[in-house]
């Protein structure tokens, strides 16, 4: 089959199309961003004289260096703290097969479609009696937890596919599945991990719901959690609204800059994969 | 090797979503059968909650308006990934046009609806352009009229989820072989049979996942309408997410907010699990 010009042209129309779609708005808070602040500009316009001090306004107003490093010491803990129990959980559940997988495993697929209201409200009591109420380790240890299904079923398609002779030679060599796991599934785990681990710290820094709910102080909160609270105190100055709104996305998108051609690449596959989890786990594995 | 010691690799994550996750949901359906108000003692009530939730205009409505930010969230995204997808048949090359399309991935929706609002407001964007092309007359505060706000929402919600659903379409496409679609034409098979019986069957995983994921998006949706609509004007944006949330904290009924956060969970399992039965 050969594409024509013409089917040709319509395809890259189709993505110009696209891209104008995803670009607007960002486009819009920039150039709106630009104007004089407490004005309420027309959508869309470039200003007569571009406010670039908006940008260090809304930086020593908003104390935009706190909510950073905030969101940062709260995404340095959630993604460790998920990478280390998810791994060894997921090695489990798609190489040792132990006995009882298959129901830790629906476990952690019911957490996957969970919409978070259902467990918001208990959540808050529960972290208010740990006393972690308003604090970060209170919001890193809910968002951990909420995020271990994602990981846990994310590694475990990882380590489904690796082949059983793997841990059979280095049974030989006399290593026990503790070690067979950190020497020789683990590094191999590497790019797995790595995607996945963009994709939590991103998670964590976009996350709205229990960060509003968790933590009242929005210093102490994740970026998009001080958005909240931003718009609550700089809704009249629509201008300095949009230079700190971009100043809190912006640091995530760089990272997402570097690393979206693994990202893509890894995403595209998973979704390819994860429907069919359950005949892959099928074929291969002992049951119990 | 003992069939238990994978238990032990297991475990720490275990523990970790189970009293962070799974005790949570245990204890919002108990409350669900409750009046409380969070701090006092709490009395039985039996299915008074749910009788509620399914009897009362304020309650059963916002689950009426998740329903329809289903079609925009889902119906949005699918139907243009599916039309991009049988059009170019290929994901785009350019890395840059790639990294473009997943750019509303990267940031919080909360963002998104700020630069939304501005976009939709009076003197936004969207109502410069329909000046622009004469349609002056239907200019408005999209967000703020009540017969548009949800809409309004469900634009802002497809938005977000265009380019995923669109790049994980093309790039299911990529993979069909092309001689299916020689076999398909020498069978004489226009472009509508190609869709249904090529395309269609080929990108079947990648469907099963969008669909997936937009309705639980659209179903649980809470930070795109806190950020533009707080739910308003009256209840017009009103959705499961955010009456849960404000019944629970703001109006302290936990009974209430629990029964309705239950009801949401169920109506997820309706319609994710004949998708995901579908696709496998």
């Amino acid at each position: 089959m050969t594409t024509g010009p013409w089917e040709r042209a319509a395809g890259r129309l189709v993505v110009l199309a696209l891209v104008v779609v995803t670009l607007v708005p960002f486009a819009d808070l920039f150039v709106t961003a630009l104007h004089p602040p407490g004005t309420y500009p027309t959508g869309l316009t470039w200003p007569r004289e571009p406010h670039w001090s908006n940008f260090a306004t809304a930086f020593r107003s908003a104390q935009v260096a706190d909510l950073l490093a905030s969101s940062a010491l709260i995404g340095f803990g959630v993604v460790p703290l998920t990478l280390a129990l998810a791994a060894p959980a997921a090695y489990a559940l798609g190489h040792l097969r132990f006995t009882g997988h298959r129901a830790v495993f629906g476990l952690f697929a019911v957490g996957l479609a969970l919409p978070l209201e259902a467990i918001v409200t208990p959540l808050y009591h529960q972290v208010r009696d740990l006393g972690l109420l308003d604090t970060r380790w209170g919001l890193v240890t809910a968002l951990t937890a909420v995020h271990l299904p994602f990981a846990v079923l994310w590694l475990r398609a990882h380590f489904a596919g690796l082949p059983p002779e793997l841990s059979d030679s280095a049974r030989l060599d006399g290593a026990g599945p503790w070690q067979a796991f950190r020497r020789v599934h683990l590094p191999l785990a590497r790019p797995a991990t790595t995607s996945l681990a963009i994709l939590l710290f991103a998670w964590t820094w976009n996350h709205f719901l229990l960060a509003i709910t968790l933590v009242d102080d929005p210093a102490r909160r994740t970026a998009a959690g001080a958005l909240g609270a931003f718009q609550g105190r700089w809704g009249t100055d629509v201008p300095l609204l949009c230079a700190g709104s971009l100043l809190l996305v912006t640091p995530l998108l760089v990272v997402f800059a570097l690393a979206h051609r693994r990202l893509s690449t890894d995403l595209t596959r998973a979704a390819a994969r994860v429907p069919s989890g359950r005949f892959e786990r099928d074929a291969s594995g002992p049951g119990n | 090797m003992s069939r238990l010691v994978g238990w032990v690799f297991v475990l720490p994550a275990l523990a970790v979503y189970s009293v962070f996750v799974l005790r949570p949901l245990a204890a919002t359906v108990r409350y669900s059968l409750y009046r409380w108000d969070g701090v006092g003692p709490s009395t039985w009530v039996g299915w008074d909650n749910y009788r509620a939730v399914l009897t009362d205009p304020d309650l059963y409505g916002t689950i009426g308006h998740a329903l329809v930010l289903v079609v925009f969230f889902t119906g949005g995204p699918v139907a243009l990934g599916l039309s991009a997808a049988a059009v170019i048949r290929r994901a785009p090359r350019g890395r840059s046009v790639r990294a473009v399309l997943l750019l509303p991935q990267a940031v919080p929706l909360a963002a998104a609806g700020i630069a939304w609002s501005l976009l939709l407001s009076s003197t936004g964007a969207v109502n410069r352009l329909l000046d622009a092309v004469g349609l002056g007359g239907v200019a408005r505060a999209w967000l703020g009229d009540s017969s548009t706000a949800l809409a309004a929402v469900g634009l802002i919600g497809a938005w977000a989820l265009l380019g995923l659903c669109t790049t994980l379409l093309l790039v299911g496409a990529e993979r069909i072989d092309p001689a299916l679609y020689e076999a398909a034409r020498l069978d004489g098979a226009g472009p509508w049979q190609e869709f249904r019986g090529v395309l269609l069957p080929g990108v079947r995983r990648e469907l099963g996942v969008c669909v997936t994921v937009t309705v639980i998006a659209a179903l649980a949706s809470f930070d795109v309408v806190y950020v533009t609509t707080q739910g308003g004007p009256g209840n017009a944006t009103s959705v499961p997410g955010l009456e849960v949330f404000s019944l629970a904290f703001a109006q302290r009924e936990v009974g209430l907010a629990s029964a309705l956060a239950v009801v949401l969970v169920a109506l997820v399992v309706a319609v994710v699990a004949p998708v995901l039965r579908w696709t496998r």
